[in-house]
């Protein structure tokens, strides 16, 4: 069982599920990505009958996900009036929570296995999994509060449900990017791969994974998994009043029209 | 107190710079502007972030390096951190 759309690939073989992002140039997440997650989702639970273990990984060289497509936020949201453009932008949320909601809710065994960047939401996509093998030279950040925003694809509830407040509040409150180091010692990533290695490291514990009764996994996870619903539903009313700020659109702008090499936000 | 001079530092990114980025050691020098230099964008330098802080065992947080574009620079943010 396999499926192929124009960002993404998904396979089973051998008890684990294998899905690729693939969107050049840094698995962007826009329309036409989370129309391919949909379309994954919608996929999963005939294979998940079928599994016990699924990897998320990146074809890309730059990374996991660079996050959400901000250059297609930026151009939608120019071309409509400020009530369109805020209720697309929390339509967008929505489908993008259900989507992340139920690769977070799987009962199989989750494994994100990351190299490069991965940032804002492909950040978010890497925390609905159960665990994080991450490449040495890969890089964790949440840049949201830089453009007036706070993540919006789940990003704080999970993390908070998987380190601790003050690591939140270093990440969230400073922007900066924290590397795989660092992410094993705060308890982020599960292990830390050497360059190139992540997605082998991911399919050796993968490979582990289905020597365990299905059953019993997925009772574990019960205990060791909660979703955090109402702060999920907080978060998007909450983004959605922050996007609604004339800031954020200067932000967006300046991200959009900056051509040089150097980083753009502050 | 850093165990590293200020020179050594200077010198031990620029190697590692020359060969990550495949540039002839010879072309680099520490007043460089590393974007043109190496002909890097803004996603090679969080590579070279990266490559600093696991070559050096320091963190460099984004802000710090905001802005800076030359190895000089940058070696005076690492040894404040070593």
């Amino acid at each position: 069982m396999s499926g192929s759309e124009k960002n993404l690939q998904w396979q089973i073989a051998d008890g684990v599920i294998e899905l690729a992002l693939d969107r050049s140039p840094a698995n962007e997440i826009g329309l036409a990505m989370l129309d391919d997650l949909e379309r994954f989702v919608a996929a999963l639970p005939e294979m998940e009958s079928q599994a016990s273990a699924l990897i998320i990984y990146s074809k890309q060289n730059s990374g996991f996900s660079a996050g959400a497509d901000l250059r297609e936020l930026y151009t939608l949201a120019q071309r409509m009036d400020s009530d369109s453009a805020m209720k697309g932008v929390r339509q967008f949320l929505e489908r993008i929570h259900a989507v992340l909601n139920r690769i977070d809710m799987s009962p199989l065994t989750t494994i994100a296995a990351v190299h490069g960047v991965c940032f804002g939401g492909g950040f978010e996509l890497a925390l609905t999994c159960d665990l994080i093998v991450a490449d040495k030279m890969a890089r964790f950040c949440f840049p949201e509060l830089r453009l007036g925003l706070i993540p919006g694809f789940g990003g704080i509830p999970r993390l908070r449900r998987d380190i601790g407040n003050a690591g939140v509040r270093d990440l969230l409150l400073t922007g900066r990017s924290l590397n795989a180091t660092k992410a094993l010692a705060v308890g982020l990533a599960s292990q830390l791969a050497a360059e190139g290695e992540s997605l082998r490291l991911a399919r050796a514990t993968a490979a582990q994974v289905t020597k365990f009764d299905r059953g019993a996994s997925a009772a574990a996870k019960v205990f060791i998994k909660p979703f955090p619903e109402d702060q999920l539903r907080l978060e998007i009313d909450i983004f959605c009043d922050l996007f609604a700020q004339p800031a954020v659109m200067q932000g967006l702008r300046k991200f959009v029209e900056n051509s040089g090499a150097h980083p753009y936000l502050p | 107190m850093a165990t590293r001079t200020l020179e050594k530092t200077t010198e031990e990114i620029l190697d590692l710079a020359a060969t990550h980025f495949k540039v002839a050691r010879a072309n680099l020098t520490a007043g460089d502007d590393f974007y043109k230099t190496l002909g890097i964008d803004s996603l090679q330098a969080l590579e070279l972030l990266t490559r600093l802080e696991n070559h050096f065992g320091v963190e460099l947080p984004d802000y710090e390096v905001q802005g800076v574009s030359d190895f000089r620079t940058l070696a005076t943010r690492i040894q404040s951190r070593l």
